[in-house]
Protein backbone atom coordinates (compact mmCIF):
# COMPACT_ATOMS: atom_id res chain seq x y z
CA UNK A 1 0.00 0.00 0.00
CA UNK A 2 1.03 3.61 0.17
CA UNK A 3 1.96 2.66 3.69
CA UNK A 4 3.82 -0.65 3.73
CA UNK A 5 5.48 -2.36 6.66
CA UNK A 6 4.49 0.33 9.11
CA UNK A 7 5.83 -0.70 12.50
CA UNK A 8 3.28 -0.11 15.19
CA UNK A 9 4.07 0.61 18.79
CA UNK A 10 2.11 -0.89 21.61
CA UNK A 11 0.57 -4.29 21.26
CA UNK A 12 -0.47 -4.47 24.90
CA UNK A 13 -2.97 -6.98 26.13
CA UNK A 14 -5.99 -5.62 27.96
CA UNK A 15 -4.53 -6.72 31.28
CA UNK A 16 -1.45 -4.59 30.64
CA UNK A 17 -3.43 -1.45 29.74
CA UNK A 18 -3.96 1.48 32.08
CA UNK A 19 -7.57 2.53 32.72
CA UNK A 20 -6.96 5.49 30.39
CA UNK A 21 -5.77 3.19 27.62
CA UNK A 22 -8.79 0.97 28.12
CA UNK A 23 -11.13 3.94 27.88
CA UNK A 24 -9.32 5.05 24.71
CA UNK A 25 -9.68 1.62 23.13
CA UNK A 26 -13.35 1.57 24.04
CA UNK A 27 -13.92 4.88 22.26
CA UNK A 28 -12.34 3.42 19.15
CA UNK A 29 -14.41 0.26 19.46
CA UNK A 30 -17.55 2.39 19.61
CA UNK A 31 -16.50 4.02 16.33
CA UNK A 32 -15.72 7.43 17.82
CA UNK A 33 -13.17 9.66 16.10
CA UNK A 34 -10.05 10.73 17.95
CA UNK A 35 -9.29 14.42 17.48
CA UNK A 36 -5.90 16.19 17.72
CA UNK A 37 -6.31 17.84 21.13
CA UNK A 38 -7.50 14.65 22.82
CA UNK A 39 -5.39 12.27 24.85
CA UNK A 40 -3.98 9.30 22.95
CA UNK A 41 -1.43 6.62 23.75
CA UNK A 42 2.06 7.54 22.61
CA UNK A 43 2.20 4.37 20.51
CA UNK A 44 -0.96 5.36 18.65
CA UNK A 45 0.48 8.80 17.90
CA UNK A 46 3.83 7.45 16.73
CA UNK A 47 2.32 4.73 14.58
CA UNK A 48 0.01 7.25 12.94
CA UNK A 49 2.89 9.61 12.22
CA UNK A 50 4.78 6.78 10.53
CA UNK A 51 1.82 5.69 8.49
CA UNK A 52 0.57 9.14 7.48
CA UNK A 53 4.10 10.33 6.80
CA UNK A 54 4.78 7.36 4.58
CA UNK A 55 1.50 7.93 2.84
CA UNK A 56 2.27 11.64 2.28
CA UNK A 57 5.76 10.83 0.98
CA UNK A 58 4.24 8.32 -1.43
CA UNK A 59 1.98 11.01 -2.85
CA UNK A 60 4.83 13.41 -3.54
CA UNK A 61 7.31 10.83 -4.79
CA UNK A 62 4.39 9.48 -6.80
CA UNK A 63 4.45 12.70 -8.84
CA UNK A 64 7.72 11.62 -10.41
CA UNK A 65 6.92 8.48 -12.44
CA UNK A 66 3.94 10.21 -14.01
CA UNK A 67 5.61 13.59 -14.23
CA UNK A 68 8.09 11.71 -16.41
CA UNK A 69 5.52 11.70 -19.24
CA UNK A 70 3.87 15.11 -18.97
CA UNK A 71 6.16 16.74 -21.50
CA UNK A 72 5.68 13.77 -23.84
CA UNK A 73 1.92 13.28 -23.51
CA UNK A 74 0.55 12.41 -26.96
CA UNK A 75 -2.30 14.94 -27.17
CA UNK A 76 -3.12 18.25 -25.54
CA UNK A 77 -6.05 16.70 -23.73
CA UNK A 78 -3.96 13.82 -22.36
CA UNK A 79 -1.36 16.33 -21.26
CA UNK A 80 -3.99 18.36 -19.41
CA UNK A 81 -5.46 15.27 -17.72
CA UNK A 82 -2.03 14.07 -16.63
CA UNK A 83 -1.07 17.52 -15.32
CA UNK A 84 -4.28 17.65 -13.33
CA UNK A 85 -3.58 14.22 -11.93
CA UNK A 86 -0.05 15.00 -10.85
CA UNK A 87 -1.30 18.24 -9.34
CA UNK A 88 -3.88 16.22 -7.37
CA UNK A 89 -1.12 13.97 -6.03
CA UNK A 90 0.81 16.99 -4.76
CA UNK A 91 -2.44 18.17 -3.16
CA UNK A 92 -2.87 14.78 -1.48
CA UNK A 93 0.64 15.13 -0.09
CA UNK A 94 -0.28 18.53 1.27
CA UNK A 95 -3.49 17.32 3.02
CA UNK A 96 -1.63 14.40 4.53
CA UNK A 97 1.31 16.45 5.79
CA UNK A 98 -1.19 18.88 7.30
CA UNK A 99 -3.07 16.02 8.92
CA UNK A 100 0.21 14.62 10.27
CA UNK A 101 1.12 18.05 11.66
CA UNK A 102 -1.86 17.78 14.01
CA UNK A 103 0.11 15.01 15.73
CA UNK A 104 2.96 17.36 16.54
CA UNK A 105 5.41 16.70 13.72
CA UNK A 106 6.19 19.40 11.16
CA UNK A 107 6.24 18.96 7.41
CA UNK A 108 9.92 19.91 7.35
CA UNK A 109 10.73 17.23 9.92
CA UNK A 110 8.88 14.63 7.88
CA UNK A 111 10.64 15.74 4.69
CA UNK A 112 13.97 15.50 6.45
CA UNK A 113 13.15 11.91 7.45
CA UNK A 114 12.24 11.08 3.86
CA UNK A 115 15.45 12.60 2.53
CA UNK A 116 17.66 10.84 5.07
CA UNK A 117 15.97 7.51 4.31
CA UNK A 118 14.53 7.20 7.82
CA UNK A 119 11.03 7.16 6.40
CA UNK A 120 9.94 5.24 3.33
CA UNK A 121 7.46 5.72 0.54
CA UNK A 122 5.58 3.05 -1.38
CA UNK A 123 7.77 0.55 -3.23
CA UNK A 124 5.69 0.98 -6.38
CA UNK A 125 7.18 4.37 -7.22
CA UNK A 126 10.61 2.83 -7.60
CA UNK A 127 9.56 1.21 -10.86
CA UNK A 128 10.15 3.09 -14.10
CA UNK A 129 7.50 4.42 -16.49
CA UNK A 130 8.86 3.38 -19.86
CA UNK A 131 6.04 3.98 -22.30
CA UNK A 132 2.86 6.00 -22.53
CA UNK A 133 0.89 2.85 -21.70
CA UNK A 134 2.47 3.04 -18.26
CA UNK A 135 0.38 6.17 -17.63
CA UNK A 136 -2.62 3.95 -18.20
CA UNK A 137 -1.31 1.08 -16.10
CA UNK A 138 -0.33 3.33 -13.22
CA UNK A 139 -3.77 4.96 -13.09
CA UNK A 140 -5.59 1.69 -13.45
CA UNK A 141 -3.48 -0.52 -11.18
CA UNK A 142 -1.59 1.79 -8.81
CA UNK A 143 -4.38 4.24 -8.13
CA UNK A 144 -6.70 1.22 -8.12
CA UNK A 145 -4.66 -0.49 -5.41
CA UNK A 146 -4.44 2.77 -3.48
CA UNK A 147 -8.23 3.10 -3.52
CA UNK A 148 -8.60 -0.47 -2.27
CA UNK A 149 -6.73 0.54 0.87
CA UNK A 150 -7.95 4.10 1.24
CA UNK A 151 -11.68 3.56 0.96
CA UNK A 152 -11.73 1.61 4.25
CA UNK A 153 -9.34 4.18 5.75
CA UNK A 154 -12.08 6.80 5.39
CA UNK A 155 -13.41 5.10 8.55
CA UNK A 156 -10.08 5.19 10.38
CA UNK A 157 -10.20 6.29 14.02
CA UNK A 158 -8.07 9.43 13.70
CA UNK A 159 -10.34 12.31 12.64
CA UNK A 160 -7.94 14.36 10.48
CA UNK A 161 -6.66 11.24 8.70
CA UNK A 162 -10.19 10.03 8.03
CA UNK A 163 -11.23 13.41 6.62
CA UNK A 164 -8.11 13.58 4.41
CA UNK A 165 -8.95 10.11 3.10
CA UNK A 166 -12.48 11.14 2.22
CA UNK A 167 -11.22 14.04 0.11
CA UNK A 168 -8.46 11.98 -1.47
CA UNK A 169 -10.60 8.98 -2.38
CA UNK A 170 -12.87 11.04 -4.61
CA UNK A 171 -9.89 12.13 -6.69
CA UNK A 172 -8.25 8.71 -6.72
CA UNK A 173 -11.28 7.13 -8.33
CA UNK A 174 -11.08 9.74 -11.10
CA UNK A 175 -7.44 8.82 -11.58
CA UNK A 176 -8.26 5.17 -11.85
CA UNK A 177 -10.94 5.77 -14.46
CA UNK A 178 -8.63 8.01 -16.47
CA UNK A 179 -5.92 5.37 -16.35
CA UNK A 180 -8.31 2.68 -17.49
CA UNK A 181 -9.46 4.98 -20.28
CA UNK A 182 -5.87 5.26 -21.53
CA UNK A 183 -5.65 1.45 -21.48
CA UNK A 184 -8.89 1.18 -23.45
CA UNK A 185 -7.57 3.54 -26.12
CA UNK A 186 -4.28 1.65 -26.33
CA UNK A 187 -6.02 -1.71 -26.54
CA UNK A 188 -8.35 -0.48 -29.28
CA UNK A 189 -5.44 1.11 -31.13
CA UNK A 190 -2.68 -0.15 -33.41
CA UNK A 191 -0.95 -3.48 -32.74
CA UNK A 192 2.01 -1.52 -31.41
CA UNK A 193 -0.22 0.30 -28.93
CA UNK A 194 -1.84 -2.93 -27.81
CA UNK A 195 1.60 -4.47 -27.31
CA UNK A 196 2.61 -1.46 -25.22
CA UNK A 197 -0.48 -1.95 -23.06
CA UNK A 198 0.30 -5.64 -22.51
CA UNK A 199 3.90 -4.82 -21.70
CA UNK A 200 2.79 -2.22 -19.16
CA UNK A 201 0.52 -4.76 -17.46
CA UNK A 202 3.34 -7.31 -17.47
CA UNK A 203 5.68 -4.92 -15.72
CA UNK A 204 3.19 -3.38 -13.25
CA UNK A 205 1.20 -6.45 -12.19
CA UNK A 206 3.50 -7.86 -9.50
CA UNK A 207 4.73 -4.50 -8.23
CA UNK A 208 1.04 -3.57 -7.79
CA UNK A 209 0.41 -6.73 -5.75
CA UNK A 210 3.42 -5.79 -3.61
CA UNK A 211 1.76 -2.49 -2.75
CA UNK A 212 -0.35 -4.28 -0.14
CA UNK A 213 2.75 -5.47 1.70
CA UNK A 214 3.74 -9.03 2.58
CA UNK A 215 1.31 -11.48 4.09
CA UNK A 216 0.53 -10.24 7.59
CA UNK A 217 -0.65 -13.51 9.11
CA UNK A 218 1.99 -13.38 11.83
CA UNK A 219 2.41 -9.65 12.27
CA UNK A 220 1.77 -8.37 15.78
CA UNK A 221 2.16 -4.80 14.50
CA UNK A 222 -0.67 -5.30 12.13
CA UNK A 223 -2.94 -6.60 14.90
CA UNK A 224 -2.31 -3.53 17.07
CA UNK A 225 -2.92 -1.17 14.14
CA UNK A 226 -6.14 -2.98 13.39
CA UNK A 227 -7.29 -2.69 16.99
CA UNK A 228 -6.65 1.05 16.79
CA UNK A 229 -8.42 1.22 13.43
CA UNK A 230 -5.36 2.69 11.79
CA UNK A 231 -5.35 -0.32 9.54
CA UNK A 232 -8.75 -1.62 8.53
CA UNK A 233 -8.02 -4.86 6.65
CA UNK A 234 -5.20 -7.33 6.42
CA UNK A 235 -2.77 -7.10 3.52
CA UNK A 236 -3.97 -10.42 2.17
CA UNK A 237 -7.63 -9.44 2.25
CA UNK A 238 -6.93 -6.31 0.26
CA UNK A 239 -4.66 -8.08 -2.21
CA UNK A 240 -7.33 -10.71 -2.86
CA UNK A 241 -9.93 -8.03 -3.39
CA UNK A 242 -7.65 -6.19 -5.78
CA UNK A 243 -6.97 -9.31 -7.86
CA UNK A 244 -10.66 -10.19 -8.00
CA UNK A 245 -11.53 -6.68 -9.14
CA UNK A 246 -8.72 -6.35 -11.65
CA UNK A 247 -8.80 -9.69 -13.45
CA UNK A 248 -12.15 -9.08 -15.20
CA UNK A 249 -11.00 -5.56 -16.10
CA UNK A 250 -7.91 -6.98 -17.79
CA UNK A 251 -10.07 -9.47 -19.60
CA UNK A 252 -12.34 -6.70 -20.85
CA UNK A 253 -9.28 -4.95 -22.26
CA UNK A 254 -8.21 -8.17 -23.96
CA UNK A 255 -5.01 -8.28 -21.93
CA UNK A 256 -3.43 -11.28 -20.22
CA UNK A 257 -2.49 -11.10 -16.55
CA UNK A 258 1.10 -12.39 -16.41
CA UNK A 259 0.41 -15.27 -14.03
CA UNK A 260 0.12 -18.89 -15.16
CA UNK A 261 -1.40 -19.88 -11.84
CA UNK A 262 -4.22 -17.40 -12.00
CA UNK A 263 -7.59 -19.13 -11.90
CA UNK A 264 -11.01 -18.73 -10.34
CA UNK A 265 -11.46 -20.77 -7.21
CA UNK A 266 -15.15 -21.49 -6.85
CA UNK A 267 -14.76 -22.76 -3.31
CA UNK A 268 -13.21 -19.61 -1.88
CA UNK A 269 -15.16 -17.35 -4.23
CA UNK A 270 -12.00 -15.63 -5.41
CA UNK A 271 -8.99 -16.07 -7.65
CA UNK A 272 -5.95 -18.14 -6.85
CA UNK A 273 -2.84 -16.29 -7.93
CA UNK A 274 0.93 -16.31 -7.61
CA UNK A 275 2.64 -14.32 -4.92
CA UNK A 276 4.97 -11.59 -6.08
CA UNK A 277 8.69 -12.06 -5.56
CA UNK A 278 9.06 -10.98 -1.94
CA UNK A 279 12.84 -11.02 -2.15
CA UNK A 280 12.56 -8.32 -4.82
CA UNK A 281 10.09 -6.42 -2.64
CA UNK A 282 12.47 -6.30 0.31
CA UNK A 283 15.31 -5.20 -1.94
CA UNK A 284 13.18 -2.37 -3.33
CA UNK A 285 12.20 -1.32 0.18
CA UNK A 286 15.86 -1.43 1.19
CA UNK A 287 16.70 1.01 -1.59
CA UNK A 288 17.76 -1.35 -4.36
CA UNK A 289 14.83 -1.05 -6.77
CA UNK A 290 15.26 0.12 -10.35
CA UNK A 291 14.53 3.79 -9.60
CA UNK A 292 15.18 4.28 -5.87
CA UNK A 293 18.27 6.37 -6.47
CA UNK A 294 16.58 8.57 -9.09
CA UNK A 295 13.38 9.07 -7.12
CA UNK A 296 14.92 9.94 -3.80
CA UNK A 297 17.69 11.82 -5.58
CA UNK A 298 15.13 13.96 -7.42
CA UNK A 299 13.35 14.82 -4.18
CA UNK A 300 16.56 15.66 -2.35
CA UNK A 301 17.74 17.78 -5.29
CA UNK A 302 14.41 19.64 -5.42
CA UNK A 303 14.70 20.36 -1.72
CA UNK A 304 18.37 21.38 -1.77
CA UNK A 305 18.11 23.47 -4.94
CA UNK A 306 15.04 25.17 -3.50
CA UNK A 307 16.69 26.16 -0.22
CA UNK A 308 17.54 29.68 -1.47
CA UNK A 309 13.92 30.13 -2.56
CA UNK A 310 12.48 29.16 0.82
CA UNK A 311 15.15 31.20 2.66
CA UNK A 312 14.45 34.19 0.42
CA UNK A 313 10.76 34.10 1.30
CA UNK A 314 11.60 33.83 5.00
CA UNK A 315 14.00 36.76 4.73
CA UNK A 316 11.31 38.84 3.07
CA UNK A 317 8.78 37.96 5.76
CA UNK A 318 11.36 38.98 8.37
CA UNK A 319 11.95 42.33 6.66
CA UNK A 320 8.22 43.00 6.45
CA UNK A 321 7.87 42.23 10.13
CA UNK A 322 10.69 44.68 10.97
CA UNK A 323 9.08 47.34 8.81
CA UNK A 324 5.75 46.92 10.55
CA UNK A 325 7.46 47.13 13.93
CA UNK A 326 9.27 50.32 12.87
CA UNK A 327 5.98 51.83 11.74
CA UNK A 328 4.34 50.96 15.04
CA UNK A 329 7.23 52.59 16.90
CA UNK A 330 7.01 55.72 14.77
CA UNK A 331 3.27 55.93 15.42
CA UNK A 332 3.70 55.78 19.19
CA UNK B 1 -15.57 26.34 -25.70
CA UNK B 2 -18.35 26.70 -28.21
CA UNK B 3 -17.25 28.52 -31.32
CA UNK B 4 -19.44 29.58 -34.19
CA UNK B 5 -18.52 27.79 -37.35
CA UNK B 6 -17.86 30.21 -40.11
CA UNK B 7 -17.59 29.38 -43.75
CA UNK B 8 -13.82 29.63 -44.29
CA UNK B 9 -14.39 30.67 -47.91
CA UNK B 10 -16.15 33.77 -46.60
CA UNK B 11 -12.87 35.14 -45.24
CA UNK B 12 -10.52 36.73 -47.75
CA UNK B 13 -7.47 34.51 -47.94
CA UNK B 14 -4.76 37.08 -47.09
CA UNK B 15 -6.69 38.07 -44.02
CA UNK B 16 -7.31 34.44 -43.18
CA UNK B 17 -3.62 33.58 -43.35
CA UNK B 18 -2.72 36.49 -41.09
CA UNK B 19 -5.45 35.52 -38.64
CA UNK B 20 -4.26 31.90 -38.51
CA UNK B 21 -0.70 33.09 -38.00
CA UNK B 22 -1.74 35.41 -35.20
CA UNK B 23 -3.83 32.68 -33.49
CA UNK B 24 -0.80 30.40 -33.59
CA UNK B 25 1.26 33.11 -31.91
CA UNK B 26 -1.25 33.19 -29.08
CA UNK B 27 -1.56 29.41 -28.87
CA UNK B 28 2.15 28.67 -29.21
CA UNK B 29 3.08 31.09 -26.43
CA UNK B 30 0.71 29.20 -24.13
CA UNK B 31 1.87 25.78 -25.31
CA UNK B 32 5.59 26.41 -24.95
CA UNK B 33 5.38 28.27 -21.66
CA UNK B 34 3.02 25.57 -20.36
CA UNK B 35 5.59 22.97 -21.39
CA UNK B 36 8.37 24.80 -19.54
CA UNK B 37 6.23 25.18 -16.41
CA UNK B 38 5.31 21.50 -16.51
CA UNK B 39 8.98 20.51 -16.48
CA UNK B 40 8.97 21.45 -12.79
CA UNK B 41 6.30 18.93 -11.77
CA UNK B 42 7.58 17.16 -8.69
CA UNK B 43 10.90 19.06 -8.71
CA UNK B 44 10.05 22.50 -7.38
CA UNK B 45 11.31 24.03 -4.11
CA UNK B 46 8.07 23.50 -2.16
CA UNK B 47 4.92 21.45 -2.45
CA UNK B 48 2.83 24.62 -2.88
CA UNK B 49 4.98 25.54 -5.89
CA UNK B 50 4.54 22.10 -7.43
CA UNK B 51 0.80 22.62 -7.20
CA UNK B 52 0.87 26.21 -8.46
CA UNK B 53 3.09 25.43 -11.44
CA UNK B 54 1.07 22.40 -12.45
CA UNK B 55 -2.02 24.54 -12.22
CA UNK B 56 -0.48 27.27 -14.33
CA UNK B 57 0.69 24.75 -16.92
CA UNK B 58 -2.80 23.32 -16.96
CA UNK B 59 -4.34 26.75 -17.56
CA UNK B 60 -1.89 27.49 -20.35
CA UNK B 61 -2.43 24.15 -22.09
CA UNK B 62 -6.18 24.78 -21.87
CA UNK B 63 -5.78 28.23 -23.42
CA UNK B 64 -3.55 26.75 -26.11
CA UNK B 65 -6.31 24.31 -26.98
CA UNK B 66 -8.72 27.20 -27.51
CA UNK B 67 -6.34 29.31 -29.60
CA UNK B 68 -5.09 26.47 -31.76
CA UNK B 69 -8.61 25.09 -32.04
CA UNK B 70 -9.72 28.42 -33.41
CA UNK B 71 -6.66 28.56 -35.69
CA UNK B 72 -7.68 25.18 -37.11
CA UNK B 73 -11.24 26.36 -37.59
CA UNK B 74 -10.28 29.61 -39.31
CA UNK B 75 -7.75 27.81 -41.48
CA UNK B 76 -10.52 25.48 -42.66
CA UNK B 77 -8.24 22.69 -43.83
CA UNK B 78 -9.64 20.09 -41.49
CA UNK B 79 -6.68 20.13 -39.11
CA UNK B 80 -7.18 19.84 -35.36
CA UNK B 81 -5.49 21.75 -32.53
CA UNK B 82 -3.49 18.58 -31.78
CA UNK B 83 -2.24 18.33 -35.33
CA UNK B 84 -1.13 21.94 -35.24
CA UNK B 85 0.63 21.43 -31.92
CA UNK B 86 2.22 18.09 -32.66
CA UNK B 87 2.96 18.04 -36.36
CA UNK B 88 4.67 21.35 -37.08
CA UNK B 89 8.43 21.71 -37.06
CA UNK B 90 10.13 24.54 -35.19
CA UNK B 91 10.12 26.94 -38.14
CA UNK B 92 6.34 26.91 -38.17
CA UNK B 93 6.06 27.76 -34.46
CA UNK B 94 5.13 31.37 -33.73
CA UNK B 95 5.82 31.73 -30.01
CA UNK B 96 7.98 34.54 -28.66
CA UNK B 97 11.58 33.60 -27.83
CA UNK B 98 10.95 34.50 -24.19
CA UNK B 99 8.75 31.48 -23.47
CA UNK B 100 11.23 28.94 -24.83
CA UNK B 101 14.06 30.17 -22.57
CA UNK B 102 15.20 27.26 -20.36
CA UNK B 103 14.06 27.03 -16.75
CA UNK B 104 17.65 27.29 -15.40
CA UNK B 105 16.57 27.81 -11.78
CA UNK B 106 13.35 28.69 -10.03
CA UNK B 107 14.27 32.37 -10.12
CA UNK B 108 14.53 32.46 -13.91
CA UNK B 109 11.35 30.44 -14.17
CA UNK B 110 9.47 32.96 -12.04
CA UNK B 111 10.96 35.99 -13.76
CA UNK B 112 10.11 34.60 -17.19
CA UNK B 113 6.58 33.92 -16.00
CA UNK B 114 6.22 37.42 -14.56
CA UNK B 115 7.51 39.22 -17.67
CA UNK B 116 5.19 37.12 -19.79
CA UNK B 117 2.16 37.37 -17.47
CA UNK B 118 2.40 41.17 -17.46
CA UNK B 119 2.23 41.15 -21.28
CA UNK B 120 -0.40 38.41 -21.35
CA UNK B 121 -2.67 40.42 -19.06
CA UNK B 122 -2.35 43.54 -21.22
CA UNK B 123 -3.24 41.76 -24.43
CA UNK B 124 -6.10 39.70 -22.99
CA UNK B 125 -7.71 42.80 -21.54
CA UNK B 126 -7.77 44.36 -25.01
CA UNK B 127 -8.83 41.17 -26.73
CA UNK B 128 -12.02 41.03 -24.71
CA UNK B 129 -13.34 43.70 -27.06
CA UNK B 130 -12.07 42.01 -30.21
CA UNK B 131 -14.26 42.37 -33.29
CA UNK B 132 -14.20 38.57 -33.50
CA UNK B 133 -16.52 37.21 -30.82
CA UNK B 134 -14.63 33.91 -30.68
CA UNK B 135 -11.42 35.73 -29.79
CA UNK B 136 -13.24 37.88 -27.24
CA UNK B 137 -14.73 34.80 -25.64
CA UNK B 138 -11.39 32.99 -25.27
CA UNK B 139 -9.76 36.15 -23.93
CA UNK B 140 -12.44 36.68 -21.31
CA UNK B 141 -11.98 33.17 -20.02
CA UNK B 142 -8.18 33.30 -20.10
CA UNK B 143 -8.03 36.69 -18.43
CA UNK B 144 -9.39 35.30 -15.17
CA UNK B 145 -6.69 32.64 -15.06
CA UNK B 146 -3.92 34.98 -16.11
CA UNK B 147 -4.92 37.59 -13.53
CA UNK B 148 -4.11 34.96 -10.95
CA UNK B 149 -0.84 33.97 -12.66
CA UNK B 150 0.28 37.60 -12.68
CA UNK B 151 -0.71 38.20 -9.09
CA UNK B 152 1.32 35.19 -8.06
CA UNK B 153 4.41 35.76 -10.19
CA UNK B 154 4.58 39.48 -9.32
CA UNK B 155 4.25 38.68 -5.64
CA UNK B 156 7.08 36.14 -5.76
CA UNK B 157 9.35 38.43 -7.78
CA UNK B 158 8.84 41.10 -5.11
CA UNK B 159 9.41 38.76 -2.19
CA UNK B 160 12.51 37.16 -3.67
CA UNK B 161 13.95 40.43 -4.98
CA UNK B 162 13.47 41.99 -1.57
CA UNK B 163 14.45 38.78 0.19
CA UNK B 164 17.82 37.34 1.15
CA UNK B 165 21.10 38.38 -0.49
CA UNK B 166 21.10 35.19 -2.51
CA UNK B 167 17.48 35.37 -3.65
CA UNK B 168 18.04 38.98 -4.67
CA UNK B 169 21.18 38.09 -6.64
CA UNK B 170 19.36 35.29 -8.42
CA UNK B 171 16.42 37.49 -9.36
CA UNK B 172 18.76 40.19 -10.59
CA UNK B 173 20.55 37.66 -12.74
CA UNK B 174 17.25 36.31 -14.03
CA UNK B 175 16.07 39.79 -14.98
CA UNK B 176 19.30 40.52 -16.79
CA UNK B 177 19.12 37.23 -18.68
CA UNK B 178 15.48 37.53 -19.70
CA UNK B 179 14.83 41.21 -20.26
CA UNK B 180 16.46 41.11 -23.73
CA UNK B 181 13.71 38.70 -24.80
CA UNK B 182 10.79 40.98 -23.93
CA UNK B 183 11.08 43.49 -26.77
CA UNK B 184 9.72 41.04 -29.30
CA UNK B 185 6.36 41.10 -27.53
CA UNK B 186 5.87 44.72 -28.62
CA UNK B 187 7.01 44.77 -32.23
CA UNK B 188 4.41 45.26 -34.97
CA UNK B 189 4.67 43.34 -38.22
CA UNK B 190 2.37 42.83 -41.22
CA UNK B 191 0.33 40.19 -39.38
CA UNK B 192 -0.19 42.52 -36.45
CA UNK B 193 -1.13 45.38 -38.77
CA UNK B 194 -3.73 43.21 -40.48
CA UNK B 195 -5.20 42.09 -37.15
CA UNK B 196 -5.33 45.65 -35.86
CA UNK B 197 -6.95 46.89 -39.08
CA UNK B 198 -9.65 44.23 -38.74
CA UNK B 199 -10.20 45.16 -35.10
CA UNK B 200 -9.34 41.61 -34.05
CA UNK B 201 -6.29 42.43 -31.92
CA UNK B 202 -4.44 45.50 -30.65
CA UNK B 203 -1.09 46.48 -32.14
CA UNK B 204 1.62 44.96 -29.93
CA UNK B 205 3.32 48.37 -29.66
CA UNK B 206 0.17 49.72 -28.01
CA UNK B 207 0.66 47.31 -25.09
CA UNK B 208 4.10 48.56 -24.18
CA UNK B 209 3.11 51.43 -21.88
CA UNK B 210 0.81 49.29 -19.75
CA UNK B 211 3.39 46.51 -19.52
CA UNK B 212 6.11 49.02 -18.62
CA UNK B 213 4.14 50.43 -15.77
CA UNK B 214 3.36 46.99 -14.30
CA UNK B 215 6.95 45.83 -14.66
CA UNK B 216 8.47 49.05 -13.33
CA UNK B 217 6.23 49.06 -10.27
CA UNK B 218 6.99 45.43 -9.44
CA UNK B 219 10.74 45.77 -10.00
CA UNK B 220 10.82 48.82 -7.79
CA UNK B 221 9.06 47.03 -4.97
CA UNK B 222 11.38 44.10 -5.52
CA UNK B 223 14.33 46.51 -5.20
CA UNK B 224 15.61 45.33 -8.58
CA UNK B 225 17.14 47.82 -10.99
CA UNK B 226 15.23 48.19 -14.26
CA UNK B 227 17.56 47.09 -17.06
CA UNK B 228 16.50 50.07 -19.20
CA UNK B 229 17.05 50.11 -22.95
CA UNK B 230 19.03 47.01 -23.93
CA UNK B 231 19.49 45.09 -27.16
CA UNK B 232 16.43 42.95 -27.87
CA UNK B 233 16.41 39.54 -29.55
CA UNK B 234 13.72 38.90 -32.14
CA UNK B 235 12.55 36.12 -34.41
CA UNK B 236 10.14 33.82 -32.60
CA UNK B 237 6.94 35.26 -33.98
CA UNK B 238 8.14 34.80 -37.55
CA UNK B 239 9.51 31.29 -36.89
CA UNK B 240 13.20 31.99 -36.27
CA UNK B 241 13.79 30.38 -32.89
CA UNK B 242 16.58 29.57 -30.48
CA UNK B 243 18.15 26.10 -30.42
CA UNK B 244 16.00 25.28 -27.39
CA UNK B 245 12.72 24.97 -29.27
CA UNK B 246 13.90 22.00 -31.33
CA UNK B 247 14.51 20.00 -28.16
CA UNK B 248 11.17 21.00 -26.66
CA UNK B 249 9.43 19.75 -29.79
CA UNK B 250 11.52 16.58 -30.03
CA UNK B 251 10.25 15.69 -26.59
CA UNK B 252 6.71 16.98 -26.93
CA UNK B 253 6.02 15.47 -30.35
CA UNK B 254 7.79 12.15 -29.84
CA UNK B 255 4.74 9.88 -29.69
CA UNK B 256 2.89 11.56 -32.55
CA UNK B 257 6.00 11.33 -34.71
CA UNK B 258 6.96 7.77 -33.76
CA UNK B 259 3.44 6.37 -34.20
CA UNK B 260 1.85 8.43 -36.98
CA UNK B 261 -1.92 8.32 -37.05
CA UNK B 262 -2.33 6.44 -33.76
CA UNK B 263 -5.21 7.51 -31.53
CA UNK B 264 -4.35 8.08 -27.89
FE1 LIG C 1 -3.00 10.40 -4.50
FE1 LIG D 1 -3.91 9.24 -7.66
FE1 LIG E 1 -6.45 22.64 -10.44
Amino acid sequence: MYAQLVQSEGGKSRAEMTPREIAFQERIDRGEKIEPKEWMPEGYRKTLIRQMGQHAHSEIVGQLPEGNWITRAPTLERKAILLAKVQDEAGHGLYLYSAAETLGVSRDELMEMLHSGKMKYSSIFNYPTLTWADMGAVGWLVDGAAIMNQVPLQRTSYGPYSRAMIRICKEESFHQRQGYDIMMKMCAGTPEQKAMAQDALNRFWYPSLMMFGPSDKDSVHSAQSMAWKIKMNTNDELRQKFVDQTVPQAKYLGLTVPDENLRWNEEKGGHDFSEPDWAEFFEVIAGNGPCNAERLGARVKAWDDGAWFRDGLMAHAGKQEERRAALRLAAE
Amino acid sequence: MTTRTQDPAAEPSAHRDAFVDWLQRMGDNCLILGHRASEWCGHSPALEEDIALANQALDLIGQCQFWLGLAAEVEGKGRTADQIAYLRDAGAFRNALLVERPNVDFGQTLMRQFLFDAWHMEILRKLKSSSDPRVAEIAAKAEKEVAYHLERSADLVIRLGDGSAESRARMEKALKALFPYTGELFTDDAVDQAMAAAGIAPLPSSLKAGWDSTVSAVLEEATLAHPGEVWQHKGGKRGVHSEHLGYILAEMQFLQRAYPGAVW
